[in-house]
């Protein structure tokens, strides 16, 4: 288990720096650099002098070739937490994300655990009962789930709440607490407000593994084990629980691989509707004004968030299914 | 799933039935299960009586598709849907259990779901299953599964049923018990699993046990081992067994009573004595027919002496063969085992003779053929043909040479359903060889497929279907016209007639007798069953862990074998005949020697 | 489980499914009986000789809702593939005189009876504290509509000049909103027609590239095993350990701004396609792996059959079925991604006319309240994408016509 769990970890750091790579080669895309850009904000008259650009570029190594400049802007991120400069803001970006990453894996793990709560139940139901009225309906409405971009679904709601009940659902606080210091209104005003973007971003994935849930469970359904329990004389619904569920169960757990990712990516893009202050927002406005420090910590920071989801996945996995450890 | 009123509907439910005899635990009569499907009925099971008596083994013996294992599940209402008991009653005799005393209880006239089956399932009556393996959850294991069991139908603690669970993997022979019972599935063998599925259905002292095709997944020698735990717990728990199989040897051995299923139906049934020495109906007869026909040696063919004999040319030599399959240095260098599948094997095949190869799972005789058939090349040794002129040996053989030798070398599938490419219709499947090697074109390409198909016995106009048109007999047969469609020399038969019927079996065989004679063709025949190799085959090497043990002529090796494992391995097979029941006397083989 | 056979099945389409277990049950027939005598009584001529794609059809029918959602399909594209004509207005034609038009309805009959397809007029008031028009039906002016007028002119597939339309106004100069307006006067209708045809393309050229690379590189990783194997299964685990908007942002947003629209539409193709390959590949890759170890493949190469031949002849047809339906299901995957970046502005831009870049046009809450109409591009992503989603679900079940 234990040899198990440190390979795991250490394809982790592999795969870590890979995408630390494509991270920084994407940021570098854009034409130009920088000081273009730069040089373009100083004629509007921007606070940055010329010493403080040569600092910088001195300090990031501008024009030095890739790999140095790949280097400082990495090592510097392992070694001092230190992931540049943000030009737009002004500010080391060290100092403009954490808040925004923290509020995006907050939503997307209450958005997980919410898609799992909710696809469950129903996953089963719709298997234990496959052909019936009730599974009809839970497929078509899973049908139209997937269907539906979230960002739609958001302005639906945001039109809907605009319309009828004469507010706004953006944002994750109400104007009174949005700059307040953290106290147990706050958290509170923070749940009544999460249920919308939540709700957004989950059912896609709350459609999927309902499917998902429902296929496997209908292929252990039909197990030899299955009747080995019946022929023992557990009752239907116990049986149900304790082996064919137990058993769906893992492929569902394992889910999260892709689960999270797509989480995030739905949570990036409702933010921008929903105006929340997430990630989305802020990386979308990076990438525009070329802010390549900051749009690369964030493309960088969101990878390895769901690249940790994945392997406490595969480690929930492995304590779940005692075959994994064989591999 | 039934419904109260279905049940209640039940036009033969609660009418007065005959007097059950004081030795009859279970009684079966007029049993119909039926399935529906989107078009018509399947009538599974169609008027079925039969009873189960106490310390006696009742063998339910059939082909597929004969109902046999749906009777089964339909004493304990577990049929899986769509299925549906439609009529006729099974009773039970309940033991004197918890004050209360002996009474009969109609199976069918309670509900599957109800709680008063289930209190039957298990502790009257219990079940084991073909596939040990899928028939116990991956995830739990053995005590639990075996825990859970006690605990569901007797009120006793956790560890007082641990201990009980520890008791019964003992009394099924299951090493070290105490280990064992926190073991997954997966961590142990076949057999083992089997003993494990076995301890299971014995830990509420059922008063039936019924059991479908226990042993058909085993080996042969795993089979005896199995077969003889269950005689011995068959007797001393004082069970009714009802057995359920396809094989009459396994009937011979351990049958008390017989009954013979076909389509559905009971055929004959009686004394297995009886059945044997005097078998009434004809389906019965040519089911036993087709089993004592594979006990001797084929009368299609000379006699043995006459070719082991003979002075005929070697045409395939096998030398110092060794197949090795590489260990792997998997994604962050963990290692993974080798395995030596074949080691030092070397035979001849002389030209006209059919050399068998016979071995358990594991004992890498289907490598070994794949390895003369060029689908896999050896990694030791080598493999010379001398067919055509002058000798080649299989290893150096690249573009034309092999070609040509893939001309001369053929193969026969074991599995008649996975070797036909379903998308191509029968005419392109036989055709494909000649096309390739530009044999025959156009009509003479049509005319020499047609050919082919008569001579194994179908008539020309199938060219068109596809294989999904054809039976599993059929399609082994249009395997053999692919095989011998380039004029081969040798055919290797990899376990050919594993997958069929018994019925069906011996007229693949006598087929192939039949093209060898007029074709002059020589056949290395790989086989698990040493009665196929026996009368198809005139020399037979016995393998074992990838190595030949044995080898001589089929009447030596068969009859007065020297190495202990071919010994171990001829004892084991079960005879048909119940009045020569010898495998509780049979040799054993103990590999821990080695 | 039903191990019985069925005889004397009488129609084509059921016999599909039960298949094997005639099959198996034929050879027991009466003892004794030769096995092939019965063959002709049993066999049902027509499922016998009917190849995989007739099988497959047989089973696809059965689906009905697949069925609805292949003419569904089928006009969606139609539609794409018409817009010229279907559209009864040039899509880019600006009216600034009645930005936010409410949709018109088209009325059959005037108000005596007689038959007049037509659609009132609009006035329209400025709101002196909003400076937003306020628009009223003007039940005076009727501006009758007709099928095959003419109106703009277009080139049709830029082959030839044209001026008809399906159905519009008889006076070409009428202004006619189907479906209201945007902020510039323009046909709310004729934007969501043309659309059409940019996202569902998008959808088609995006999946045809990621089904290149994903059968390649699927087809060797699978047929060639090892070291290469290895190395791509790698590299498609990485790509879906990657959040893809993010990863699509910062690619989209490389694409230099003064490129020309048709430069960007493909940019963004390859990009979706770059990324969206994995699941191709990975299906793929199971299907050949398990395909290359069975035994008719085995019997082939024995065969003498040539590598070449061996997999077009005997692998492709094999998980071609598959391949289709798994490349529908990834159709609606990339109309939902290309909607969703060029909804944040970093994928089409105008004046090219997707119904990403339709739904810009709906970004803030305050728009939609005035002009809600500006949400029915969505509705068209949705009905294509559960259209296509259907399909390939109903594409799926039968794509194995031989599964026990």
């Amino acid at each position: 288990m234990l040899a198990y769990i440190a390979r795991r970890l250490v394809a982790m750091v592999i795969m870590m720096f890979l995408i630390s790579i494509a991270s920084f080669v994407i940021i570098q895309l854009p034409p130009g650099d920088f000081l273009t850009t730069y040089v373009a904000s100083q004629e509007q008259g921007s606070s940055v002098s010329i010493q403080q650009i040569e600092f910088l570029k001195q300090k990031y190594g501008l024009d030095q070739p890739f790999y140095v400049q790949y280097w400082r802007w990495i090592s510097g991120i392992v070694f001092n937490g230190d992931f540049g400069y943000s030009f737009n803001w002004d500010k080391p970006v060290s100092e403009l994300i954490w808040g925004q990453l923290g509020f995006t894996l907050l939503l997307s793990v209450a958005t997980l655990l919410f898609a799992w709560a909710v696809s469950f139940p129903i996953g089963v139901y719709s298997a234990v009962k496959q052909y019936s009225i009730g599974d009809y309906i839970v497929s078509f409405i899973g049908f139209i789930g997937l269907a539906i971009p979230n960002f739609l679904l958001a302005l639906v709601l945001m039109y809907i709440g605009f319309k009828y009940f004469g507010q706004s659902v953006g944002g994750l606080f109400s104007p009174e607490y949005r700059d307040a210091p953290f106290s147990l209104g706050k958290l509170w005003d923070l749940f009544k407000h999460l249920w919308v973007p939540i709700i957004v971003i989950g059912t896609a994935q709350t459609a999927e593994l309902i499917r998902i849930m429902r296929a496997n469970l209908l292929d252990e359904l039909n197990k030899p084990y299955v009747t080995t329990a019946r022929a023992k004389g557990m009752s239907e619904i116990r049986l149900i629980f304790k082996y064919p569920i137990r058993i769906a169960l893992n492929p569902f757990v394992s889910t999260v691989g892709w689960v999270l990712p797509n989480l995030v990516s739905g949570a990036v893009i409702v933010s921008v509707v929903l105006n929340l202050p997430t990630v989305g927002p802020l990386l979308l406005n990076s990438l525009q004004s070329q802010d390549m420090y900051l749009a690369g910590a964030f493309i960088l920071l969101l990878s390895v968030l769901t690249l940790v989801g994945t392997i406490v996945s595969d480690i929930l996995l492995a304590l779940l299914d005692p075959r994994i450890k064989l591999e | 799933m039934q419904t109260e009123a279905q049940l209640a509907d039940r036009p033969d439910a609660g009418a007065t039935e005959p007097e059950m005899a004081d030795d009859v635990i279970v009684d079966v009569r007029n049993l119909r299960t039926y399935f529906p499907t989107r078009t018509h009925v399947v009538k599974a099971v169609d008027d079925v009586s039969l009873q189960l008596r106490r310390g006696r083994t009742t063998c339910v013996v059939g082909e597929s598709g004969s109902g046999k294992s749906i009777t089964a599940r339909s004493i304990l209402q577990v049929v899986d849907a769509p299925g549906r008991i439609e009529g006729g009653s099974v009773r039970l005799r309940t033991a004197p259990r918890d004050g209360r005393e002996a009474e009969v209880v109609t199976l069918t006239d309670l509900h599957p779901r109800s709680r008063a089956i289930r209190e039957i399932r298990g502790r009257d009556i219990s079940m084991i299953f073909q596939e040990p393996m899928s028939s116990l959850s991956p995830v739990h294991t053995i005590g639990a599964q075996i825990i859970e069991t006690i605990r569901l139908h007797e009120d006793v603690s956790k560890a007082e049923a641990r201990l009980r669970a520890i008791e019964l993997l003992r009394r099924c022979e299951i090493r070290d018990p105490e280990a064992a019972i926190d073991s997954y599935t997966f961590e142990f063998s076949g057999g083992m699993r089997q003993r494990a599925m076995i301890a299971m259905a014995l830990s509420c002292n059922p008063q039936v046990l019924i059991a479908d095709e226990p042993t058909t997944a085993l080996d042969v020698t795993t089979q005896a081992e199995i077969l003889d735990l269950m005689r011995e717990l068959q007797s001393s728990y004082g069970m009714a067994m009802m057995f359920i199989t396809h094989d009459m040897g396994v009937v011979a051995e351990i049958a008390d009573d017989v009954v013979v299923m076909f389509r559905g139906k009971v055929v004959e049934r009686g004394e297995v004595r009886e059945i044997f020495a005097n078998p009434k109906h004809p389906y019965t007869r040519r089911l036993l027919d087709s089993v004592i026909k594979l006990e001797s040696r084929s009368e299609l063919k000379p006699p043995e002496a006459e070719i082991v004999e003979a002075q005929a040319p070697t045409i395939l030599s096998v030398r110092d063969v060794g197949i090795h399959f590489p260990g792997k240095t998997g994604f962050m260098g963990k290692q993974f085992a080798g395995v030596r599948a074949v080691s030092n094997v070397s035979f001849d095949l002389k030209k006209g003779e059919s050399l068998g190869i016979v071995g358990e799972s594991g004992s890498g005789k289907t490598t070994l053929g794949r390895a003369i058939a060029s689908v896999r090349p050896p990694t030791a040794g080598s493999i010379v043909y001398s067919g055509a002129g002058a000798p080649v040996d299989l290893a150096g053989l690249t573009g034309p040479a092999l070609a040509n030798y893939r001309r001369q070398v053929r193969m026969i599938f074991q599995d008649p359903y996975g070797s036909l490419n379903p998308r191509m219709t029968v005419g392109q499947i036989v055709a494909e060889p000649l096309k390739m090697n530009k044999v025959a074109t156009g009509k003479a390409l049509q005319e020499r497929v047609a050919d082919l198909l008569e001579q194994v016995g179908l008539p020309p106009a199938v060219m068109e279907r596809y294989p999904h048109a054809f039976s599993g007999g059929q399609r082994q047969r249009i395997g053999i016209a692919r095989a011998i469609a380039l004029d081969p020399q040798v055919v290797i038969c990899d376990e050919a007639t594993s997958a069929l019927d018994v019925s069906i079996r011996s007229q693949v065989l006598d087929l192939l007798i039949e093209l060898q004679e007029r074709l002059d063709l020589s056949f290395v025949f790989i086989a698990h069953d040493i009665g196929v190799v026996r009368y198809f085959c005139d020399r037979i090497a016995v393998m074992r862990k990838g190595e030949i043990v044995e080898l001589g002529p089929a009447s030596t090796v068969c009859d007065a074998p020297t190495h202990p494992y071919t010994k171990a391995l001829l004892s084991a097979v079960p005879t048909p005949d119940p009045t020569q029941r010898s495998m509780h006397l049979r040799a054993r083989y103990d590999d821990s020697a080695e | 489980m039903a191990s019985s056979t069925g005889l004397g099945k009488s129609a084509p389409d059921n016999a599909v499914s039960d298949d094997s277990e005639r099959t198996a049950f034929g050879e027991a027939e009466a003892p004794g009986a030769d096995v092939y005598e019965d063959m002709p009584a049993q066999g049902n001529p027509s499922v016998d000789v009917a190849s995989q794609w007739q099988l497959m059809r047989w089973k696809f029918m059965r689906h009905k809702a697949a069925v609805v959602a292949l003419w569904f399909v089928i006009g969606i594209y139609a539609i794409g593939l018409f817009c010229e004509i279907l559209a009864p207005q040039d899509p880019n034609e600006t009216n600034g005189s009645f930005a936010y038009a409410p949709p018109m309805g088209i009325h059959l009959f005037e108000e005596d009876g007689t038959f007049n397809p037509h659609v009132k007029g609009l006035t329209s008031e400025r709101d002196r504290l909003t400076f937003r028009l306020e628009y009223a039906v003007d039940p005076e002016v009727i501006i009758p509509i007709r099928p095959f007028v003419k109106g703009d002119s277009y080139r049709m597939w830029g082959l030839f000049e044209w001026d008809r339309h399906l159905f519009g106004t008889v006076d070409p100069e009428a202004n006619f909103f189907l479906l209201g307006a945007d902020r510039l006067g323009r046909d709310n209708f004729s934007r969501i027609i043309y659309g059409t045809r940019v996202s569902l393309s998008i959808g088609l050229v995006g999946v045809a590239l990621s089904l290149a690379i994903g059968l390649v590189l699927g087809g060797v990783s699978g047929y060639y095993g090892g070291r290469v194997d290895n190395i791509i299964q790698r590299v498609i685990e990485f790509l879906r350990s990657m959040p893809t908007i993010p990863l699509w942002m910062g690619l989209a947003a490389a694409i230099p701004l003064t490129w020309p629209p048709l430069g960007v539409y493909f940019m963004i193709t390859i990009l979706l396609s770059l990324i969206g390959w994995t699941s191709l590949g990975r299906e793929t890759r199971g299907k050949v792996m398990s395909l290359k170890n069975e035994d008719f493949v085995i019997a082939a190469r024995l065969d003498g059959v040539s590598e070449f031949r061996i997999i077009t002849r005997h692998l492709l047809p094999a998980f071609m079925s598959h391949t289709i339906a798994v490349t529908t299901l990834a159709i609606p995957q990339m109309i939902l991604a290309e909607t969703a970046l060029s909804f944040l502005g970093i994928g089409l831009q105008a004046p090219v006319v997707s119904w990403g870049v339709l739904l810009q046009e709906a970004q803030n809450v305050n728009t939609v309240a005035t002009a809600p109409w500006l949400l029915l591009p969505g509705v068209a992503v949705v009905v294509a994408v559960l259209a296509l989603n259907f399909l390939g679900d109903g594409l799926r079940d039968a794509a194995d016509p031989y599964a026990k």
